[in-house]
């Protein structure tokens, strides 16, 4: 047994005189689960961030070489588990890929509606998380009123809120139900006249905009030497949205804005996901009127063995680019696989961003980043 | 008008009639430290109760609502469970200051009680200095925090301690300057005079513009010297946890956790004092007919109206602004309100000496 001051001794021979060193985590309030910042302080201001992983890692890349391609889609769910519909989508398409599976266009297009309602249902639990870090609790409240109206239509419609396990390789598990079109068109009607209070609320806040203009400054340059995709990537000004360059499921077929923003900082961050959100309920309501009668899944074999060799597939999370590469044999379950994650790449920016900032710096930037912990560790 | 006058002055002429003078002021004494105390526990629930309903009703839901008629004694039932907890000292912890930190800070709020007048003649001293009294008793609450924050041996706490110990002292200088604009229009410090000035008019329509400002600034910094949101930097759990109470628990923090409403209580009750007009009635000029009516309404209930409607204010604050950034902090105060509240009690003094308020 040791003490926490024991802890620190390890970590204090790195800091010179008058440096504090804290643990942040791996329970604290503004880390979002076990993520574990060793912070190096002079007085209030940052030297540096060292990020320590592994507190949440469920080795589900090594879990998922003991799975068959059907089973091995719904394990992701618990990586991102707030865009977890988008990561069965990106595996799902593996398979459909390797084994040139084709997906009827009723299943295409509903993947793509329930792709991005829980882009704003991320992008929603992001902004209250985002708010409260700074000090507000009331957004939390107003955000979570819109996104337990997603949550509902999942509920309806995948059977589960969080972890939806709707998608299969080859389409859908099941139809849609009945009231879906009803309820999603419920709430973009809702979502569209509540959208101003956060303006109101958080956007034009003074407080809030001098918390977050010019914090975390990250360049393009440094975006991309970081691997940094998503939101992060794209409001430093890198265009990145896997959706407009490797369009996959209808996408092409949509017309919606990458939203761009050149800043970098954290209003910028938050500036693009905002309207993010808004670009989703534009390609939904496109969609909405227009979903194809038909099948809702495609002729597959019983058991799906992938062909010998090496595939990538790679989605649009809320987060960034999710990428699931896979080495087959010929077997019915992977040889190899390693995820991609977005939270990983777009977390090694941290100690780049918030270093000769202060406290409450490291609290805005890091809630930009948008950080889903079971996404980093796997 | 009723009052509360007659009930405090038949018990004093009783006693003295009763007892030598000596032990019936002893006797008052302890009269005036039960009610104190009992006063504080009222106080405690309500606002805790208030606190959480206001914050339901801004966030679109319904607080607390399962412990009694509309969740009416969920504080008590809080309350309880706070007394059942072990109360945790820290291995590491300067003992002696651990346990006396939160009864300081406790100790602050009882000591500012004092000269508050409740009522018309109700009121436990009406010391000839109450203004200077109220600001220097009030900033030894710093004293209290700094205290809990390295005793604990955590260095979050620590952290809170001195962000707390640079925001009180440099908000106090802000909170005093408002006050001493109303000052310079009283020409007195007592808190009696500074409410019978107030018989004609409220100062915050009668002191023109730097009464306006001035309890604008005053509303500022009392948010900020009792650690309120957007001010609370001093205990922010999203950076430090929860600041200098982290290494805190059951009846201690409870201690920090009341003491931070009492404090509430008494910044909006010297506000109200200052600049609604205390327990003054609203007279409107010549409206001979509504100032009779508004005379009617007991003097105890427009004192409690007005204060409560200052801690409804600043609990809309906490609820809807988010936190400044430490730095920030600091900025606003020596760059803006410093300077500003110097200007106002210039201009403020400029009109008292020519007479030009009303």
């Amino acid at each position: 047994m040791y003490n926490q001051t024991e802890i620190l001794k390890d970590t204090s021979e790195l800091g010179a005189e008058g440096e504090l060193v804290i643990n942040m985590g791996p329970q604290h309030p503004a880390t979002h689960g076990v993520l574990h910042l060793v912070v190096t302080l002079n007085g209030e201001t940052i030297k540096k961030i060292e990020p320590h992983l592994g507190y949440i890692h469920r080795s589900i890349e090594k879990m998922c070489e003991s799975l068959t391609y059907r089973q091995f889609i719904y394990v992701t769910s618990r990586m991102d588990y707030l865009s977890s519909h988008i990561n069965n989508l990106g595996c799902a398409l593996l398979v459909e890929k390797g084994m040139q599976i084709e997906v009827p266009d009723r299943a295409k297009v509903i993947r793509v509606i329930l792709s991005e309602l829980t882009r704003i249902a991320s992008h929603e639990l992001w902004l209250g998380a985002m708010a409260m870090d700074l000090g507000a609790f009331t957004p939390f409240f107003y955000a979570f009123r819109e996104r337990e109206m997603i949550t509902e239509i999942m509920e309806d419609t995948c059977g589960a809120r969080l972890t939806m396990n709707y998608i299969v390789p080859g389409g859908l598990m099941y139809d849609l139900h009945p009231d879906f079109q009803k309820k999603v068109k419920a709430f973009v009607k809702q979502f569209k006249a509540k959208v101003t209070e956060y303006e109101d609320l958080v956007t034009n806040n003074i407080i809030f905009q001098s918390r977050t203009k010019g914090v975390g400054i990250l360049s393009a340059e440094d975006a991309i030497s970081f691997g940094c995709t998503g939101p992060v990537a794209r409001a430093s000004g890198v265009s990145c949205d896997i959706r407009k360059i490797y369009p996959y499921e209808v996408y092409d077929k949509v017309s919606f804005n990458e939203i761009l923003d050149t800043a970098g900082d954290s209003f910028a961050r938050y500036m693009v996901r905002v309207k993010e959100m808004n670009e989703s309920i534009h390609i939904i309501e496109q969609l909405i009127d227009n979903i194809p009668d038909g099948d809702f899944v495609g002729k597959t074999k019983n058991v799906l063995k992938l062909p010998k060799g090496e595939f990538y597939t790679r989605v649009e999370t809320a987060r960034g680019e999710f990428g699931v590469f896979v080495v087959s044999e010929g077997g019915t379950t992977p040889h190899r696989i390693k995820f991609r994650s977005p939270g990983f790449s777009n977390l090694s920016a941290l100690n780049h961003m918030a270093v000769g900032s202060k406290i409450g710096d490291l609290m805005a930037t890091m809630g930009t980043l948008d950080l889903v912990i079971p996404d980093i560790d796997r | 008008m009723y009052s509360l006058e007659g009930i405090t002055k038949s018990i004093q002429d009783w006693l003295f009639l009763k007892f030598d003078p000596t032990l019936a002021l002893a006797i008052e004494c302890v009269i005036v430290i039960l009610l104190a105390i009992s006063l504080f526990a009222i106080l405690g629930l309500v606002l805790v109760l208030m606190e959480r309903k206001v914050a339901a009703h801004i966030q679109i839901r319904l607080g607390p609502n399962r412990v009694g008629p509309g969740g009416m004694f969920q504080t008590v039932a809080d309350t309880l469970k706070l007394i059942m907890k072990e109360g945790l000292t820290p291995d590491n912890a300067d003992k002696f200051l651990f346990n006396l930190a939160p009864f300081v800070v406790m100790m602050v709020g009882m000591l500012l009680l004092a000269p508050i007048a409740f009522a018309k003649n109700f009121q436990i001293w009406d010391i000839n200095i109450g203004v200077l009294y109220i600001s220097s008793v009030s900033s030894l609450s710093v004293i209290g925090i700094l205290m809990a924050g390295w005793a604990s041996n955590n260095k979050y706490s620590l952290l809170g301690a001195m962000r707390s110990g640079a925001q009180i002292v440099s908000y106090e200088l802000s909170a005093g300057f408002a006050v001493l604009t109303i000052v310079v229009f009283t020409g007195s410090l007592q808190i009696s005079e500074i409410v019978a000035s107030q018989q004609t008019g409220w100062w915050l329509f009668k002191g023109h513009i730097p009464a306006l400002i001035s309890f604008v600034l005053y509303i500022i910094a009392v948010t900020a010297e009792t650690n309120r949101a957007p001010f609370d930097l001093a205990e922010a759990e999203s950076e430090l946890t929860a600041g200098f109470h982290t290494e805190y628990s059951g009846m201690r923090f409870a201690l920090f956790f009341l003491a931070e409403y009492i404090n509430i209580f008494i910044v909006c009750a010297i506000g109200a004092t200052l600049f609604l007009g205390g327990w003054m009635p609203l007279h409107i000029g010549q409206w001979e007919s509504f100032n009779h009516i508004m005379d009617y309404i007991p003097s105890s209930v427009w004192f409690m109206g007005k204060t409560f409607f200052l801690i409804f204010l600043i609990m809309w604050f906490r609820w809807t602004f988010p936190r400044l950034r430490v730095d920030q902090l600091l900025n606003l105060e020596w760059k803006y309100l410093l300077p500003i509240s110097l200007f106002n009690l210039l201009l403020a003094t400029v009109i008292a000496i020519f007479g030009w308020h009303f």
